[in-house]
């Protein structure tokens, strides 16, 4: 492999980028009240940089539009990403920095959960316990 | 003359005992003058020369030397040659001497009169004698210099030294530290390397002495005051280095040494180096390093993080691979060439097979970039990369998969175009002829939009290769084009048709004369009832689409006169037929057509029989349809035809001012002769199918209906305002004054608007003189009267005309302009006219697209807006401050208006004069003054003057009320302007950050979705401020 000595995964495969989201009429309207929906949670972190590619979340398809569920009206979110090797050590990393993202972009009534996708990664409960106590720190 | 010596003996006597500095200056000028000798001087200097206090004689010497410095050129051979001796032997002498001997022989360096062989006992015993990094700046600095004056005029001498001279210089510098001084000492090393002084066996030390340099990292001080850039160090030092092939065995592992480095700026250094150094090399200089120097190109393109070490290290791919390509092969040696490239593909090559995975890209650039070095280096790739990729196209099935193959392909195809020098050598990719085709036209035929815009791309490009496609090959592709355009609803793909057949369609114009042009006439042509029936699709675009792209299509192909003389009488006849109303065409799509003339008379070449066919058919006949269409009236069987709608003609009137202004002057003139002859004396002659009355009087004033034809006026403007400026008007002044009649009289929008823009456009071309300004006061004069008298019922076209005079006379800095814009600047304080009067501001400022611009050849001159505003800003400010209160808005209305125009220079330096008044601007409750000063204030955040951070505090109150602003344009221009603030000096801002944070959690629950991306924008900066890994 070449002289990916540094890199857990070297060569991982890139998934397709979506586009932006395409703009309506409606968007524009003044007076259309427009709900936080799961496409604009994924858009918030989407573009999160990997920590060991110059790649986004969405390339390496850590993060993906239907991993995302969102419900305006009782006000939860909740984020699945997958990492892309079973031992990414980079996992609780990850897990923090959407949780961290979430919060600053969010309104404060949002109640915001991050997992990792169940059965992708070998240490998946103390990634997820780790991760629930930075967070929880972090308010 | 005794006089003169004891002038001499007091001169030298205060310079040295009485210390004063400026008795040096006097001594130089009085020999200058011939009032005294260099030789006298030395005789007077003598017992300051020979005393024993060290001081005393330093203070002689400087004399001396600084009297050299001035008058060197005056200096005889036998004087230089006792200077330089005494010279030499002051440099054996006490310390403090020494710089007063180094700045004499310096000046001594600049002279002419060098007896031969000085130049080289004076570098012996400086290099025996002194100790040149124990110098100060100022002394190395002199020593540098008398290297480069040396090396200027004594080459010859100087190379007599032998390799002794390179071993001077290289003790000289060894350990230099000032900046100023690299800079000089670079300079020495190239010329060495340049002009080929011997290095014998100090080519290593001269390397070691400057190469411990490199990577350069250097700021230069605040406020910079010796202007040396690090560009500048990093290019000298380069040349240096790369500058000749004995320093390769050195310089290469040095390359690959810092490559390894994390410092990006010494990567790119690194790789830039390496570029620099290759072109000069054989491929002897660097075959023992070439897997080395792999190995780290392809890890820094590999892994890389940056764009720009990326480009580089493909830059140093490429260069190294055409410095092989360049080797000349002998019988016994290997070819390093296939050497390098099998490297490179071993591996690279396997990349290609995993389209899904992430080194695919890196590998294809780094294999493009080889590619691209020479046509050997192409073929070699070529034959080895492109079987596998066509192979693999046609076995995987996923179309993501295809589509990245085909990409593959298409910049392979690229990259071998950048390095094809001639024209008609046959392609690299002739052996793969037959199965590109077959691969262009499956994707082509594929059900995938990503698939058929990569396709189209790669046709384009396959087009430009000699070869590549046979007219069979065309024929195809043009019925693949016409099917993508017909049938495929996705834009991207119509987008890219409509260019792949503007490319094809310049190489091959026949094809698409017989094929394609015909049938989309009749696609275009054909009613839209066709399509009602069942096969009709949501797939399918609709009828008013595939007309949309025909006309964008029938445009783009129109680049040969062959072409144009068959797509423009198919535009015409849309045009006539949507007037006749024979064939239902939207108003929309009769724009659409007159776009497509527009750009075809933009794009045309500039030849007579283009010009023709645009100034003695196309415009007569679009004149004739709109006259015809002005004279019809309503009742006519209900039909109202497009052409009298405002659009229409604005576009008309465009297609005749493209033509006018760009094609054929002397045709040009003669429309224009015609145009005017039809307006002003009803002579209908040149205007096909001629039945119209005698008596049309487009530009009397007349009853009922007759807005018609008075607008018409705009197709006027159109021709007369656009011609080049060598063309004459004719009866320029019979029109003038219809124009002002109508313009002042006129009740119809459009009619009056375009009558005062002709008028202006005019105006604004008219030579200079007494017939103009008398002109221009009358219509003054008339105007002023209408817009102070508050009964008038022509008070807006008045103030029409007015604005747009004033921009045509601003434009040409003509002297009279002034009393318009102060006319204006009274309105403001007018209760009806004062709003349009800010608004027109806006109008004064910007560009107008159909006249009064450059493409027209219209009068305008450099910085018009910066002298407008300089002049006037401070009317303004009196203005808004003397105004009562509900007046003020119109005045901060108009201030933005200009302020918005300016460029970013000027608004920054003229930003603190106007703050407050601007900060005022942003509580004005009018929402459009609060969004166009905000629009001219986010520019200005990017690199805040100090004036602003001064007021941080009201600006961020203000900016806080208004992110809950009503509407929402002002709410995500105040979060722009928010997100501009956090990058601020973050100690400036630092105070204010949980504030802002908390201010904006609101906008985070906006909502307007647009609103609530901007917020999370600039939160996230917010939050970044003052912390680790922030700013």
């Amino acid at each position: 492999m070449s002289g990916g000595t540094r890199l857990e995964n070297a060569n991982p495969v890139i998934f397709q980028r979506s586009g932006e989201r395409l703009l309506t009429a409606s968007d524009e309207d003044e007076d259309v009240h427009d709900p936080i929906d799961d496409r604009e949670i994924f858009d918030l972190i989407r573009a999160i940089n990997d920590p060991e590619h110059p790649l986004s979340l969405e390339e390496l398809n850590v993060v993906e539009q239907v991993r995302v569920k969102v419900n305006d009206a009782e006000n939860t979110v909740g984020v699945e990403f997958t990492p892309t090797i079973p031992h990414c050590s980079m996992a609780t990393l990850i897990g923090l920095s959407i949780k961290v993202k979430l919060l600053r972009s969010l309104p404060a009534r949002f109640k915001i959960d991050v997992h990792i996708t169940p059965g992708t990664h070998a240490s998946e409960e103390a990634g997820n316990k780790i991760k629930t106590i930075i967070a929880s720190q972090m308010g | 003359m005794a006089a003169d010596s004891s002038l001499l003996q007091s001169l030298v006597e205060e310079f040295v005992s009485g210390l004063q500095d400026s008795k040096a200056k006097d001594a130089a000028t009085a020999v200058k003058d011939g009032q005294f000798t260099v030789l006298q001087l030395v005789e007077a200097l003598g017992l300051s020369l020979t005393s024993t206090q060290p001081h005393t004689r330093a203070r002689g010497v400087q004399l001396l030397s600084e009297v050299l410095q001035e008058c060197y050129g005056n200096l005889t051979q036998r004087e230089v040659e006792v200077l330089i001796a005494f010279y030499e032997n002051r440099l054996k002498d006490h310390y403090v001497i020494t710089p007063s001997v180094l700045q004499g022989l310096r000046a001594l360096t600049k002279c002419t009169a060098l007896p031969p062989g000085s130049a080289v006992s004076m570098l012996r015993s400086l290099f025996q004698d002194v100790h040149v990094q124990s110098l100060m700046l100022a002394e190395r600095s002199c020593v540098y210099s008398m290297l480069i004056n040396l090396m200027e005029t004594r080459e010859a001498e100087l190379k007599g030294l032998g390799s002794d001279f390179v071993f001077g210089f290289v003790q000289s510098m060894d350990g230099e530290r000032d900046p100023r001084n690299l800079l000089l000492a670079f300079q020495i090393a190239n010329l060495i390397i340049q002009r080929g002084y011997n290095l014998g066996k100090f080519a290593e030390e001269l390397f070691e002495v400057t190469s411990c340099y490199f990577p350069i990292d250097f700021t230069p001080p605040p406020n910079d005051p010796h202007g040396i850039t690090k560009e500048e160090l990093i290019e000298t030092l380069r040349s240096v280095l790369a500058g000749t092939p004995k320093f390769a065995e050195f310089l290469l592992p040095l390359i690959i040494e810092k490559l390894d480095s994390d410092v990006q700026s010494a990567k790119l250094d690194s790789l830039q180096t390496l570029t620099a150094c290759v072109s000069q090399y054989e491929h002897k200089d660097f075959a023992e390093f070439l897997e080395g120097l792999w190995t780290s190109l392809r890890r820094e393109v590999f892994q890389t993080s940056s764009e720009r070490v990326e480009s580089a290290g493909l830059a140093a791919v490429t260069a190294l691979t055409s410095c092989l390509s360049r080797a000349v092969l002998s019988s016994d040696s290997e070819d390093s060439l296939s050497t390098f490239l099998d490297l490179v593909l071993t591996d690279c090559k396997h990349h290609l097979c995993e389209p899904d995975l992430k080194l695919v890209w890196p590998s294809a650039k780094l294999l493009q970039a080889a590619c691209s070095a020479s046509t050997r280096a192409s073929h070699i790739v070529t034959a080895a990369v492109m079987p596998s990729l066509l192979e693999q196209y046609s076995n995987r099935t996923q179309c993501s998969q295809r589509r990245t193959l085909l990409e593959v392909v298409l910049k392979f195809i690229q990259a071998v175009k950048t390095s094809q020098s001639l024209e008609n050598e046959e392609s690299v990719f002739i052996d793969f002829r037959a199965s590109l085709c077959s691969t262009v036209f499956s994707a082509l035929s594929e059900n995938n939009s990503s698939l058929q815009v990569t396709a189209t791309s790669l046709l384009t490009s396959l087009s430009q290769q000699t070869g590549l496609l046979l007219d069979s090959d065309i024929d195809l592709a043009v019925d693949h084009l016409i099917r993508l355009l017909l049938t495929e609803s996705d834009d991207k793909v119509s987008l890219a048709v409509v260019e792949c057949a503007g490319a094809l369609a310049e190489l091959h114009p026949t094809v698409f004369i017989t094929k394609l042009i015909p049938r989309l006439k009749a696609e275009m042509f054909a009613e839209p009832m066709d399509q009602d029936d069942n096969r009709k699709s949501s797939e399918q675009p609709s009828h008013h689409a595939v007309r949309q792209r025909c006309l964008s299509v029938l445009a783009a192909v129109s680049i040969k006169p062959s072409v144009v003389k068959e797509t423009t009488p198919v535009l015409l006849d849309v045009l006539s037929s949507a007037h006749t109303g024979s064939v239902g065409f939207s108003v929309d799509e009769v724009v659409m057509t007159c776009r497509s003339l527009q750009r075809i008379a933009e794009q045309v070449q500039d030849i007579e029989e283009t010009g023709r066919c645009f100034h003695e058919t196309i415009i007569p006949q679009l004149l004739s349809l709109a006259l015809q269409a002005a004279l019809q009236g309503e009742e006519s069987s209900g039909h109202r035809s497009p052409l009298v709608e405002e659009v229409v003609l604005s576009a008309v009137a465009s297609v005749i001012s493209t033509s006018c202004s760009r094609l054929q002057p002397q045709l040009a003139a003669q429309t224009a002769k015609r145009t005017v002859a039809l307006f002003l004396d009803d002579d209908v002659s040149f205007l096909p199918d001629n039945s119209f009355p005698s008596h049309i009087q487009l530009l009397k004033k007349q009853q009922g209906e007759s807005w018609r034809q008075s607008q018409l006026v705009c197709l006027l403007m159109g021709c007369v305002c656009s011609l080049p400026r060598s063309v004459e008007v004719p009866q320029a002044d019979e029109l003038l004054s219809q124009l002002e009649e109508m313009s002042c009289s006129c009740s119809h929008t459009l009619s009056y608007t375009s009558a005062a823009k002709c008028f202006a456009g005019l105006v604004n071309k008219r030579s200079q003189g007494d017939s103009l300004d008398s002109l221009i006061q009358r219509m003054m004069k008339r105007v002023c009267g209408e817009l102070d008298s508050t009964s008038s019922p022509v008070r807006t076209q008045a103030f029409t005309l007015m604005i747009w005079v004033a921009k045509a006379l601003l434009l040409r800095y003509h002297p009279l302009s002034t009393s318009l814009t102060d006319k204006l600047f009274t309105l403001l304080d007018n209760s009806d006219l004062g709003a349009m009067a800010a608004d027109g501001f806006s109008l004064l400022m910007s560009d107008s697209a159909d006249i009064l611009n450059r493409g027209c050849h219209a009068d305008v001159r450099i910085m018009y807006r910066q002298r407008f505003f300089s002049e006037n800003s401070p009317k303004l400010v009196q203005g808004f401050n003397a105004a009562e209160p509900e007046k003020k808005s119109n005045y901060l209305k108009a201030l933005s208006n200009i302020v918005n125009k300016l460029p970013k220079q000027v608004q920054i330096t003229e930003l603190p004069a106007l703050l407050s008044l601007l900060l005022e601007a942003l509580s004005c409750p009018d929402q459009g003054v609060q969004l166009s000063t905000l629009s001219c204030l986010e520019p200005v955040l990017i690199d805040p003057p100090p004036a602003l951070i001064q007021q941080l505090e009201a600006l961020v109150n203000r900016l806080q009320t208004l992110i809950c602003s009503p509407a929402m344009s002002v709410r995500i221009a105040s979060l722009r302007c928010l997100h501009a603030l956090s990058h601020f000096p973050t100690h400036e801002i630092l105070p204010f950050r949980a504030r802002v944070l908390r201010a904006l959690g609101r906008p985070l629950d906006d909502k307007k979705r647009l609103v609530r991306s901007e917020a999370v924008q600039a939160r996230g900066e917010w939050f970044l401020v003052g912390s680790p890994g922030g700013r």
